[in-house]
């Protein structure tokens, strides 16, 4: 069991007022909150070590180092990757994905196919439009149903000797519905395609062990595992990450530099051009100690309950279509009949409460379901069910004015 | 009326309410007494980019005078938008180009002026003042 009430006290920004009213923070799948114990690392960096990493003989330098590097173990740990340098530290997912777009564009010839899903947000359909311009091969989409599971029978049959590359998220970030990604990447090995998943959704509520998977490439963001923003990784198989070339050209990613030619340097530096986000990577290590000490099991218990709480306490209000069944992380996006999702996040705004609305960067998905877009309340383990009633309340009050 | 007199009694109207909720109710009841715009005229070339709702704003020449419809999928949106073809519809360009519009702040509704805010408040007063400037050049 969660100690909530002690949880929520870790969280300085849950104390402030919102239009007069106690923040409601349900927007947690565009970003979580952060804890002090990570607001602290941060200060502590700029107050006792701030230095740039890798070059520095003086005492600065080798501590913030010290501590970058070990922040990568800690994130390797995590994820369970076999080695610290699979782990490549990136600006966030969307750079991540873009660093393996960029690098399958040297893999890639005229006629290969790459196979996306139906759920995906703008920032995985993007980089591979772009990728298929560029190299002549064509992208595939993985249909989804009403119910907002892939038809992984179509996906089965999309599958071919020319299918160079997979892509799919761990869960949508639309719908927080949980993909079957065990049989995306066995199905796509089987045909020798590597296979890349985004874990942005899925890193708050799931511990990604990417052995046990054996998936080519995962990315996430540490802004949704409370974590700083503007940090991310990407973890890569040693094999496939020899194989693609730099991404970036600077310092730091070098072996040798004349003017006839330049020798790259090795595995994580290769990607790691310029002085990267070493607070924010350090940061992110003291997020994921602080979410590991609470522990995923239990999280993703409590926020299961709040899932539960919320789903059966909105459809009571009547006329409510929530989009997306099945296995699903703490999301629920919804319409209610008649009225527009902005106009319902306004009114809900008003009484302090953070829900998303719109498209949620995922357009495919409100075209299939033909809507303009959804209203999308997301939780964390510092919610509450007595936030999720006056959630409840103010989507009730919404109701009556706007029908 | 000009625009300066139309503004300052819908400043004087939003004044009688306590609290945000009553505003806002007002705006509702606003928008969905909005007169619609012609069904054809909803095309891709007067829909205003940048709003989460979908916004339709058309402005033609009746005599001297510039006229504004307009309509969006989304109620409060409509309501925004009644308020701003009440003050602005109706007018010479030259005065519609010339106006202020302070009175959004003055009647509470200052939040939705942010140019990151969705609904675009700032792109649909661009997008009427532009078509102001177009029938004043033709004017002239």
């Amino acid at each position: 069991m969660l100690d909530i009430q002690k949880i929520r006290k870790d969280f300085p920004i849950l104390n402030r007022e919102v239009n007069g009213k106690p923040l409601i923070y349900f927007d947690n799948a565009a970003t979580s909150q952060t804890p002090q114990q990570v607001i602290d690392c941060i200060t502590d960096y700029y107050t006792n070590y701030n230095a740039n990493i890798h070059r520095g003989v003086h005492t600065l330098s080798q501590e913030a180092t010290d501590a970058y590097e070990e922040a990568r173990i800690k994130i390797q740990k995590h994820f369970n990757a076999a080695k610290p340098y699979e782990m490549i530290l990136t600006s966030g997912t969307t750079d991540s994905i873009n660093l393996v777009a960029n690098g399958f564009a040297s893999l890639l010839k005229k006629g290969d196919e790459i196979i996306v899903s139906a759920l995906e947000h703008h920032s995985n359909i993007v980089p591979w439009q772009m990728l298929c311009e560029h190299t002549g091969a064509h992208l595939k989409v993985i249909p989804m149903f009403e119910s907002g599971q892939l038809d992984m029978d179509a996906y089965t049959a999309l599958l071919n000797e020319r299918t160079k590359l997979v892509f799919c998220n761990h869960v949508s970030n639309a719908l927080g519905v949980i993909n079957p990604i065990e049989f995306i990447i066995e199905k796509a090995h089987e045909v020798g395609a590597a296979v890349l998943i985004d874990g942005a959704q899925a890193s708050p509520h799931i511990k990604a062990d990417v052995q046990a998977l054996n998936v080519d490439f995962y990315v996430a963001s540490a802004h949704k595992i409370c974590g700083p923003t503007g940090v991310g990784l990407l973890y890569g198989k040693e094999e496939w990450l020899t194989k693609l070339p730099p991404y970036r050209g600077g310092g730091e990613m070098i072996d040798q530099v004349t003017f006839e030619k330049t020798t790259y340097a090795g595995l994580p530096h290769k990607f790691e051009a310029g002085t990267p986000n070493i607070c924010g990577v350090i940061a992110f290590g003291a997020a994921l100690d602080y979410m590991n000490d609470i522990g995923f099991e239990a999280i993703a218990a409590y926020e299961n309950e709040l899932l539960e709480y919320a789903t059966e306490k909105l459809l009571a209000i009547g006329d409510v279509t929530i989009y997306g069944s099945g296995a699903k992380t703490a999301v629920i996006s919804f319409n209610i009949e008649n009225i527009h999702p902005y106009d319902i996040g306004t009114i809900v705004d008003k009484l302090g409460i953070a829900v998303r609305t719109g498209h949620h960067c995922a357009q495919p998905i409100m075209d299939f379901y033909k809507i303009p877009g959804t209203v999308r309340a997301s939780f964390s383990f510092y919610n509450t069910k007595e936030e999720i009633d006056s959630f409840i309340e103010a989507t009730k009050k919404a109701k009556m004015m706007l029908s | 009326m000009t625009i300066q007199e139309i503004q300052d009694e819908i400043v004087d109207e939003f004044s009688m309410f306590d609290d945000w909720m009553q505003r806002y109710e007002y705006m509702i009841d606003l928008g969905k007494s909005l007169p619609l715009i012609d069904e054809n005229l909803k095309k891709e070339e007067n829909l205003i980019k940048g709003c989460q709702s979908k916004v339709w704003v058309h402005g033609e020449m009746q005599a001297d005078k510039l006229v504004f419809t307009a309509d969006s999928d989304a109620i409060i949106t409509k309501g925004i938008i009644a308020i701003l073809i009440r003050a602005f519809s109706n007018q010479h360009p030259a005065a519609i180009i010339n106006a202020s519009t302070d009175f959004i702040d003055e009647i509470g509704l200052k939040e939705h002026l942010s140019p990151t805010r969705a609904n675009g408040l700032v792109s649909m007063i661009k997008q009427l003042k532009l078509y102001a400037i177009a029938y004043q050049t033709q004017l002239n």
